[in-house]
């Protein structure tokens, strides 16, 4: 087994080729922006569940409800303290983005350094940007 | 084995390089199309499934074809078949890629093909058609892989892929014939409506997939040590020569009964096809082609004089192929939707980008299968030598 | 959101899957012709007995199965064309300058193609060129929703035929299915076609690649109002459910001769026309 050298180098190559973009993002890394509540939101006083749920947990819901109102109908929202709220991402002023009026504070920039791109947009009007 | 397919002459790696300049062309038209939407295609409302489908629906039966050498080998103990065998395995292992390709190129949202298992829908018959597809397209892999292994060895092969292989014919047949009922359970496509699409669909698929076979047989002598066999060639011959007289008699019930009955619904379709109507005519020239060429070929393999002429049979063979090809690669998908459910009459042409992006499928179908009957062939060198 | 309540929405999910998992084949099997035309009964249940934190709206109006009855003598070519922009703009359906490859939700045809199987040398002048209102004729046996492999067209609780778009792959199944060319295909991104400042926000466009049609305005008896084609149609289009006797549409259907499209194919059409 003359070769353990050569295999063993290729591999370490191999290694460090693979996991480089690992590497890459550690060295660039930087802080997660914090989103920016719009006026209207913070006027608002609370959005439908705590805030912590909602940065934890908002994509599961937002599938919840595409598949409910959609499939079932059922286009009302009992929140966990019993206060009821229309379901709807981006229909007018009564839904997520009516009330989220900045996509590019809030949604965009945490998206964009999550580096994930939701296709929510590809149908549902962001309300400013059809306002333009 | 894998090593045997990379040890070639220049000339088959010429080949190989050919193909894949193909495969990438047709890369970059599909990212084109991916892009921008099936717009880039010549479908249209009325025209909704075009090429792409038509081509699939060919090569299943391509694939399909292939039990055709299987079945005589194992449930009739056919010798002679046994060298070949797994020349009709593999060529189903690339038609079976070939036809999951144009599906995925068919889609308009491709990234969420995993929906069609996610939401399993054993209503739909493209649920199953899915299954059936990758079903066998595993059962030919594991076959053809694993029989090849053994003569290499010297072994037999393994008891278990003997029983696969009696899996796989049911298998064969259900893949046409779940693609066939993707048509002919719908209500409105009168020209699909019929019950015997599915056994006319089997019938040109068991003349195109042998005589396909008989050319590539033809190949493998050319450009290899491995010989076939001439008895082999004869009976795949045979095969192909009921196959597409029963192809030819379906296509002539199909046709009684419509122009008897008089059905407007239906003899719309077959007007279009044949004759042209309100202007939209054209199919008529490849259709006309299509039924010379299958009615042609019939007559001329039933005489044993010239099918039994290793000199003629290639061409019966390209003309078999050519004309089963016109009818469902051209003629049966287009012929459903022409005219639409209102009496419409648009008609469909692929464009640049279709055609480029087919082409590019059928390279890496051709690649598929030049190496894995490189393979077959270097082991069965190997082998005798 | 409790984690309970979440899960429940899960165990909820999976069990109906279950069963819509076995019916489509029991359904295909068995609506060999016989399907249920007795009365319906309202299949709206509010879950107030389990923790659902989802529930219909309170304003909604509800059906057991919505259909419609096209006066096609009170429409002229103008109320045509004022029924088909209104739809069109309030779904935000664009215009296609490629005539093969447009979308269409309600649109005038000529009866010839409406009624194709009803073709008549000696049809009066008047009939040849009368526009007729196609649409999506919401089947109570839909062929369309039997041939998707992904369940993202279904018929819904109260008749309608609907398209999840979040779901559908584009595989066009169901537009070789539908007998009455009701479906489109979105072969490129409808956006480029839409007019920025006339989209309207209270209804999400469609991306390209998904199948679309009539929705007969889910989206707005969600919200206690009727479709938008009848409130443009003043009056020559009548909405309701078939399945209650009183309702307005049972008595123009019993007070008219009635046709539907296409009615040897047992689709079973929820809009009727009186000619």
């Amino acid at each position: 087994m003359n070769d353990k050298k050569i295999a063993i180098a290729g591999l370490t190559v191999f290694i460090v080729l693979f996991t480089l973009p690992f590497w890459w993002n550690m060295a660039k890394a930087k802080p997660a922006p914090k989103p920016v509540i719009s006026d209207k939101a913070r006027a608002a006083g609370a959005c439908i569940e705590s805030k912590d749920v909602m940065a934890k947990s908002h994509m599961k819901l937002l599938d919840e409800w595409r598949v409910l109102a959609v499939r079932e109908g059922k286009r009302t929202f009992v929140n966990s303290k019993g206060v009821e709220h229309n379901v709807s991402f981006s229909t007018g002023e009564n839904s997520c983005l009516g009330c989220h009026n900045n996509k590019a504070e809030f949604c965009d920039k945490c998206h964009t350094y999550a580096n994930v791109t939701p296709y929510c947009w590809d149908c549902h009007l962001d309300q400013k940007e059809s306002a333009k | 084995m894998l090593e045997t397919a990379i040890k070639g002459s220049k000339k088959y790696w010429i080949w190989l390089l050919v193909l894949a300049t193909i495969a990438g062309i047709g890369f970059l038209a599909y990212m084109r199309q991916f892009q921008l939407g099936l717009g880039v295609t010549g479908m249209s409302r009325d025209v909704s499934w075009g090429f792409y489908i038509a081509q699939f629906t060919f090569l299943v039966g391509v694939a399909a074809g292939g039990v055709m050498v299987v079945l005589p080998y194992y449930l009739h103990d056919y010798k002679k078949f046994g060298r070949i065998t797994v020349l009709g395995e593999f060529l189903a292992v690339a038609a079976l890629i070939m036809c999951l390709l144009f599906i995925v190129v068919d889609l308009g949202q491709p990234m969420r093909i995993l929906n069609v298992w996610l939401y399993p829908t054993p209503g739909s018959v493209l649920f199953w058609d899915t299954l059936v597809l990758n079903g066998y397209l595993l059962l030919n892999i594991i076959i053809g892989w694993k029989v090849l292994e053994a003569e290499r060895n010297g072994v037999a092969p393994a008891k278990w892929t003997k029983v696969l292989s009696y899996i796989s014919i049911p298998f064969a047949i259900s893949i046409h014939t779940v693609t066939a009922f993707l048509y002919c359970g719908l209500p409105g496509r009168h020209f699909w409506l019929t019950a015997v699409l599915a056994p006319r669909f089997l019938a040109s698929a068991f003349a195109a997939g042998p005589a396909f076979l008989i050319l590539l047989c033809y190949l493998v002598r050319k450009f290899t040590k491995f010989d076939p066999g001439e008895e082999a060639i004869k009976t795949l011959a045979k095969i192909v020569c009921y196959a597409i007289i029963i192809n030819v008699f379906f296509f002539f019930c199909e046709a009684f009964v419509v122009y008897y009955s008089q059905i407007p619904d239906h003899t719309v379709h077959f007007n279009y096809l044949f004759f042209g109507s309100h202007g939209a005519n054209s199919l008529v020239p490849w259709m006309r082609t299509s039924l010379i060429l299958m009615v042609g070929s019939a007559i001329l393999l039933v005489i044993p004089k010239f099918r039994n002429n290793l000199k003629i049979l290639p061409v019966l063979c390209l003309m078999v192929f050519a004309g089963t090809w016109i009818d469902k690669g051209l003629g049966m998908i287009s012929g459903g939707f022409v005219p639409s459910p209102m009496h419409i009459y648009t008609e469909y042409a692929p464009t640049r980008t279709e055609l480029l992006i087919t082409f590019g499928i059928f390279s890496i179908g051709f690649i598929v299968l030049t190496v894995l009957f490189k393979m077959a062939a270097s082991i069965k060198e190997e082998v005798k030598g | 959101m409790k984690n309970s309540r979440r899960e429940f929405i899960k165990v909820a999910g999976i069990s109906a899957l279950g069963v819509a998992a076995a019916s489509p084949v029991l359904n295909a099997l068995a609506s060999g012709g016989e399907v249920a035309h007795e009365e319906k009964k309202v299949v709206v249940k509010e879950e107030s007995s389990v923790d659902s934190p989802y529930k219909t709206n309170k304003s909604a109006i509800h059906g057991a199965r919505w259909g419609m009855v096209i006066n096609t003598s009170m429409i002229d070519a103008k109320k045509a064309a004022k029924i088909t922009a209104v739809c069109h703009a309030i779904h935000n359906v664009p215009e296609i300058p490629n005539k093969k490859q447009e979308i269409k939700w309600i649109w005038p045809d000529k009866f010839e193609h409406v009624f194709p199987d009803k073709e008549d040398p000696y049809l009066a002048e008047k009939f040849k060129e009368m526009p007729v209102m196609a649409l999506c004729n919401h089947c109570d046996n839909p062929p369309c929703v039997r041939a998707c492999p992904t369940k993202a067209t279904f018929k819904n609780s109260e008749g309608i035929v609907m398209m999840d778009f979040h779901r559908c792959i584009g595989c066009r199944f169901c537009m070789a299915a539908c007998p009455y060319g009701s479906r489109s295909f979105n072969f490129s991104d409808p956006r480029k076609f839409l007019d920025p400042a006339k989209i309207d926000p209270a209804f999400p466009t469609r991306m390209k690649g998904v199948v679309e049609k009539c929705n007969l305005c889910a989206e707005r008896l969600a919200i206690g109002k009727i479709p938008a084609c009848v409130e443009a149609s003043e009056g020559a289009i009548v909405f309701g459910d078939l399945a209650d006797p009183k309702s307005e549409v049972r008595k123009l259907l019993n007070s008219n001769f009635t046709i539907r499209r296409k009615e040897a194919l047992g689709t079973l059409p929820s809009v009727y026309y009186i000619i």
